[in-house]
C-alpha cells in the first residue's frame, strides 16, 4: 500500500475503532439501565441485562485491537516510516489506546470490567475530540523529534498518562460512590469505597515512577541532545513538572499524613486535571514552548491567514503541486 | 473509612505553639514545625502553584523578545511584575525559597530517620503479640506434633521465603520479618532529590550557554572564548579558565528540502560539516554536527540550532570606494518559507551615511490579487530556488559612530532619512545574485555578489549533569523500593493444651501502604507449607 492508502486506512480504522467504542458504551449502558433496581447481592435476573455487560467487555475488546492497527497504519502512512507520535492527534489516539488497553488488563488481573461504561465514555468523547479539532497532516518528524529517546519518552508519557487516568476515573467513581446512598443499581454493584480507594493507589503508585522515567530522566537527556539543555523550564516541561509534584504529594499524602479516600481523590483530580492540561490547554496559554508538536493546533490558523503565500504557488514552476504546510514554528531546525 | 488517619510511623506532626516559650523552645518549635510531614505537604503543593505563573508570563531566560514585547503593551504591569520577579519565575527569590525550605525540611526530616532504620537493621524482628488472633491476617491449626518441631519446622519454612526468623529466648513462637528495603528505598529516593538538586544547581552555577552565528567556509572560523558568542549566560560562579580552548568551522552545510508530495516545503536531515581541534595545535577532526547529535569536547557539548541565509552584498559610495562587503547574517520570520529580515549598514560611506533594510527571499514571488494584478511579494519554498533580496535605503546616522553598540539586526531610524523616488515612492531596489544597482543622488552602488548560509551553534557547559541524572535514577530505583516493597512480619506460635494437643497459630502483619488483609495468599502459603511437610514426615 502507499502512504497515502495507509493513511486512509488509517482514519478508517480510527473511526471503526470509535464506533466499537461507541457501541460498548451504549451497551454498558443498557446494562446499567437494567441494573437499575437490582441489588449488589442478587443475581441479575435479566438475559438482556446480563448479556450487554458481556457485550461491551467484548465489543470494547475488539475496539482496542481495531485501534492498535489504526495507530500502526498510521506509523506505516509517514515516509520514512515511523512511531505515531508526531502531533496532537497522533497523541490523541495513542493515549486513548493506552487508556483502554489499561483498562482490559485491569479487568483481566482485578476485575475491574464495571469501569467499563466511564472508559468507553471518556475514549469515545477524547477520539471524537482529537479527530475533529486536533486532526493534522501525517508529516515526517521534524529533526529534533528523530529520536530514539523519543520512542522510549513518549511511551513512557503515555503509558502513565494511561494508568493516571484511569485512576482518575476510579477516583470520581469514588467520590459519587461515598455520596450516594442508593443500595441498588451501578453505583451499589461497583466495588466498596476501601478498594476503589485502593485500585486508584494502585494506578497512580504504577503510574508515578512511569511518569518519574519519561519526564525526569528521558525527557531531559533527549533535550539534552535536541536543544542543547536538559531542562529549559519551557511551558510543557513546567506543567509535567507540576504534574510530577502533584503526584508526589498525593503518595506522599497517604504515605505520611494517611489521606485516604476523599481528600486522596481530590488530589488525584488535581494531578489528572494538570495532566490533560499540559496535553491540551497549554498549547492556548503559551507560544513559547520548543515542543514543536504543540505547534500543530497554530499551524491551522496560519495556514488560512497565510492563503495569500497559497496563491502564489500557482506561479512557481517549483511549486505546482505544493501544499504549503506552514508551521508557526521558531526558525529553529 | 477516616480520611487523617495516624500511623505509627506518623513520627513528626504539627503540634500547637506552646505558650511561654523560651528562645531554645521556639526554635525546637520551629524546627518540629518545619521538619513535620504536613509542611512537607504544603510546601510540594506550594511549588507546585509556585511553578505555574512561569508558563503563562514571558520568560527572560526563555524567550526575551516575548518578555520586551510584553513589556511594551503591559507599561503598567511591567514594573509590578519586575518587582515580583514574574518574568523570571524559577530563579525568584520566593520560587527558591520554597525549595530550599523544602530540602530543609527533607534533611530534618531523613536524616533522624536514617538512624532509626539503621537501628532496625540491627535489631530483631519483635516478639509475638500475646493474641495473634487479633492480627487482622491470623489462622490456628491443632496437630499431634510436639510444639518444638512445628517451630523449628517453621522457622526453616519461613527462611525459605526470605525473612529474617529468630526464635527469642524462652518465647513459645519464631518471629520473622521480611522486606526492610522498602524503608530503605524511601530513604534512597528522598536523599537522591537532594542529589538532583546539587547537581542542577551547579550546572547552574559553574556552568554556561552561549550562542554564536556562523557562516558557512573555510574563512570563518570560532575558537571556544568569551569575545567570540553573539550571546553568552553564565552561571554565577562562573570561571571562564574552564573554557575548553577548542576551535571549529563548518566547512559546509547540507539540507534536504522535499520538493514533491504532500511533504514539499519541508526541510529535514540538517547537517553541519565541522573541522574541530580539541586544543590549539591538536590535530584536526571532522564531525558531521546534526540534530540530536551534538559534539561532546571535554565538558562541552557543541549543537546545532538553527540556519539562516547571508546575501553577500557590496556597497560602494558615492567617492566609489567599498565600504562593506560580505555576507550579512538575515533572520528568517517565516520557519517554512525561510523569507528573512536584515539590515546592512555602511558608516563610512561618503559623502552620506548608508543603510539598507529589507527582506531576502529564497524562492521569490509575486502573488496576485482578486483582479490578477500582482501585489504582495513573498517567498514560496525555503531552498535558494530563485534568490532574491528587495532593500530599502536610508542615509543619515545609522549609528555606529557614537559607539552606542546598537543591535546589528535593527536599524535604528530615528536619526535617517529614506531615499525617494522622484516620484516620491520609496526607493526600493530588487536584486538578484550578480545584480547591481546605482542608488540615486549619487549615493552609490549596491551589488548582491551571491548567498551563503549560516548556522546558529549553541555551544553548554554543564557540570554536574550527570551527578543530577545519576540522582534521578536512584531516586526511581528507591521509589520503586518504597513503592512496591512490602514490608511485612509473621509469626508462628505453637502450645501444648492440656488434652495433648498442639495449638498453632500463624500471624501475619503487611506493614505497607494500602495493604489488605487477606489479598495475599502469603499466610496461607506458609501455613500450607507448614501442614504439607507435617503430612509427609507422618
Ligand atoms: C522534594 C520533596 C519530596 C518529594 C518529591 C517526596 C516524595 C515522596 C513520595 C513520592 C513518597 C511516597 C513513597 C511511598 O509511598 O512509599 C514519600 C514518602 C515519604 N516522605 Fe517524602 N517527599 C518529599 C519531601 C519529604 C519531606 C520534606 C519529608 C519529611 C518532612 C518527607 C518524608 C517522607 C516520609 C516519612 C515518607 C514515607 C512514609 C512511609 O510510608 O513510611 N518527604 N515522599
Amino acid at each position: 500500500m502507499t502512504d497515502a492508502q495507509w493513511e486512509v486506512f488509517s482514519y478508517q480504522s480510527v473511526i471503526g475503532a470509535a464506533v466499537l467504542y461507541f457501541l460498548a458504551m451504549l451497551a454498558y449502558f443498557v446494562e446499567l439501565a437494567g441494573l437499575r433496581a437490582v441489588a449488589p447481592d442478587e443475581e441479575v435476573g435479566d438475559r438482556r441485562t446480563a448479556v450487554a455487560g458481556r457485550l461491551g467487555l467484548v465489543l470494547t475488546v475488539f475496539a482496542v485491537v481495531v485501534h492498535f492497527v489504526a495507530l500502526v497504519a498510521r506509523g506505516l502512512a509517514a515516509d520514512p516510516n515511523r512511531v505515531p507520535w508526531g502531533n496532537m492527534y497522533e497523541f490523541t489516539i495513542s493515549g486513548t489506546f493506552v487508556v483502554a488497553l489499561v483498562f482490559l488488563v485491569a479487568t483481566k488481573v482485578w476485575g475491574t470490567e464495571w469501569l467499563g461504561p466511564l472508559v468507553t465514555t471518556f475514549v469515545v468523547a477524547a477520539l471524537m475530540a482529537g479527530f475533529l479539532a486536533l486532526d493534522d497532516a501525517v508529516l515526517p518528524l521534524p529533526d529534533a523529534l528523530n529520536s530514539y529517546w523519543l520512542v522510549i519518552h513518549v511511551v513512557s508519557a503515555v503509558i502513565s498518562t494511561g494508568a493516571f487516568t484511569i485512576g482518575a476515573l476510579l477516583s470520581v467513581l469514588y467520590l459519587v460512590k461515598s455520596r450516594s446512598t442508593s443500595d441498588r443499581g451501578y453505583l451499589a454493584r461497583v466495588p466498596d469505597l476501601p478498594k476503589l480507594d485502593r485500585l486508584s493507589y494502585r494506578m497512580h503508585a504504577f503510574g508515578f515512577p512511569v511518569w518519574t522515567f519519561a519526564v525526569l530522566i528521558t525527557g531531559p537527556i533527549w533535550a539534552h541532545q535536541a536543544w542543547g539543555a536538559y531542562w529549559n523550564w519551557d511551558p510543557k516541561e513546567v506543567w509535567a513538572f507540576i504534574t510530577w509534584v502533584v503526584y508526589a504529594a498525593y503518595l506522599h499524602a497517604r504515605a505520611t499524613a494517611g489521606w485516604r479516600g476523599r481528600n486522596a481523590a481530590y488530589l488525584a483530580l488535581v494531578g489528572v486535571a494538570t495532566l490533560w492540561f499540559n496535553f491540551i490547554g497549554i498549547n492556548f496559554f503559551s507560544s513559547s514552548s520548543q515542543h514543536s508538536y504543540a505547534k500543530s493546533t497554530g499551524a491551522e490558523h496560519s495556514l488560512v491567514q497565510r492563503s495569500a503565500v497559497v496563491d502564489v504557488l500557482a506561479t512557481v514552476e517549483v511549486a505546482q503541486e505544493v501544499r504549503v504546510v506552514v508551521r508557526a514554528d521558531h526558525p529553529r531546525l | 473509612m477516616t480520611d487523617l488517619k495516624h500511623r505509627p510511623s506518623d513520627d513528626r506532626q504539627a503540634t500547637a505553639l506552646p505558650m511561654d516559650l523560651t528562645a531554645r523552645e521556639l526554635a525546637r518549635w520551629s524546627w518540629r514545625q518545619v521538619t513535620s510531614m504536613r509542611t512537607a505537604l504544603v510546601l510540594l503543593l506550594l511549588l507546585a502553584l509556585a511553578a505555574i505563573p512561569g508558563s503563562v508570563i514571558p520568560q527572560e531566560n526563555i524567550d526575551s523578545l516575548a518578555v520586551s514585547q510584553w513589556r511594551d503593551n503591559h507599561p503598567r504591569l511591567a514594573p509590578i511584575w519586575d518587582r515580583l520577579d514574574l518574568f523570571s519565575v524559577y530563579g525568584s527569590v520566593w520560587f527558591s525559597a520554597i525549595y530550599i525550605l523544602l530540602m530543609i525540611s527533607l534533611v530534618g526530616c531523613i536524616i533522624p530517620r536514617l538512624f532509626v532504620y539503621a537501628r532496625a537493621l540491627r535489631a530483631k524482628p519483635p516478639r509475638a503479640p500475646r493474641h495473634l488472633q487479633r492480627l487482622p491476617e491470623s489462622t490456628s491449626y491443632t496437630c499431634d506434633e510436639d510444639p518444638e518441631v512445628v517451630l523449628t519446622r517453621a522457622a526453616k519454612v519461613i527462611r525459605r521465603r526470605r525473612f529474617r526468623v529468630v526464635r527469642l529466648e524462652g518465647s513459645d513462637a519464631v518471629s520473622a520479618e521480611r522486606g526492610h528495603l522498602r524503608e530503605a528505598g524511601n530513604l534512597v529516593f528522598h536523599l537522591a532529590v537532594i542529589v538532583v538538586l546539587v547537581g542542577v544547581a551547579t550546572g547552574s552555577l559553574f556552568g554556561y550557554k552561549g550562542g554564536v552565528i556562523m557562516f558557512n567556509g573555510e574563512d570563518y572560523g570560532f575558537s571556544n572564548n568569551l569575545t567570540q558568542y553573539d550571546d553568552f549566560a553564565p552561571g554565577s560562579l562562573f570561571d571562564p579558565s574552564v573554557m575548553e580552548p577548542f576551535t571549529f568551522k563548518i566547512t559546509d552545510f547540507d539540507v534536504s528540502w522535499i520538493t514533491d508530495g504532500r511533504r514539499t516545503g519541508m526541510a529535514r536531515d540538517f547537517v553541519a560539516h565541522l573541522d574541530y581541534t580539541t586544543e590549539p595545535g591538536a590535530e584536526t577532526q571532522e564531525y558531521d554536527l546534526k540534530v540530536n547529535h551534538p559534539l561532546t569536547i571535554g565538558g562541552t557539548d557543541v549543537f546545532l540550532i538553527g540556519h539562516g541565509y547571508a546575501p553577500v552584498i557590496t556597497i560602494k559610495d558615492g567617492d566609489g570606494n567599498v565600504v562593506q562587503s560580505g555576507p550579512t547574517v538575515f533572520l528568517p520570520t517565516n520557519a517554512q518559507t525561510f523569507e528573512s529580515f536584515g539590515v546592512i549598514k555602511a558608516p563610512d560611506a561618503q559623502p552620506d551615511q548608508l543603510g539598507l533594510e529589507g527582506t531576502f527571499y529564497p524562492t521569490f514571488a509575486m502573488s496576485r490579487d482578486a483582479e490578477g494584478n500582482l501585489s504582495m511579494p513573498a517567498s514560496v519554498f525555503g531552498d535558494a530556488y530563485d534568490p532574491l533580496v528587495s532593500l530599502f535605503v536610508y542615509t543619515g546616522d545609522v549609528g555606529l559612530d557614537d559607539g552606542s553598540g546598537s543591535s546589528v539586526y535593527v536599524l535604528d531610524k530615528s536619526r535617517t532619512t529614506q531615499v525617494m523616488k522622484k516620484d516620491g515612492q520609496p526607493f526600493r531596489m530588487d536584486l538578484r545574485p550578480g545584480d547591481t544597482v546605482t542608488l540615486p543622488d549619487g549615493l552609490g552602488s549596491v551589488t548582491f555578489d551571491g548567498l551563503q548560509r549560516w548556522n546558529k551553534i549553541q555551544v553548554s557547559r554543564t557540570p554536574g549533569s550527570m551527578v543530577a541524572l545519576t540522582g534521578v535514577v536512584a531516586a526511581l530505583i528507591g521509589l520503586l523500593g518504597s513503592l512496591f516493597i512490602r514490608p511485612r512480619r509473621v509469626w508462628v506460635r505453637a502450645r501444648r493444651r492440656d488434652d495433648g494437643t498442639t495449638l498453632v497459630e500463624v500471624a501475619r502483619l503487611d506493614r505497607s501502604n494500602g495493604a489488605v488483609p487477606g489479598e495475599s495468599t502469603e499466610l496461607a502459603d506458609i501455613v500450607g507449607s507448614l501442614r504439607g511437610s507435617e503430612k509427609e514426615s507422618s
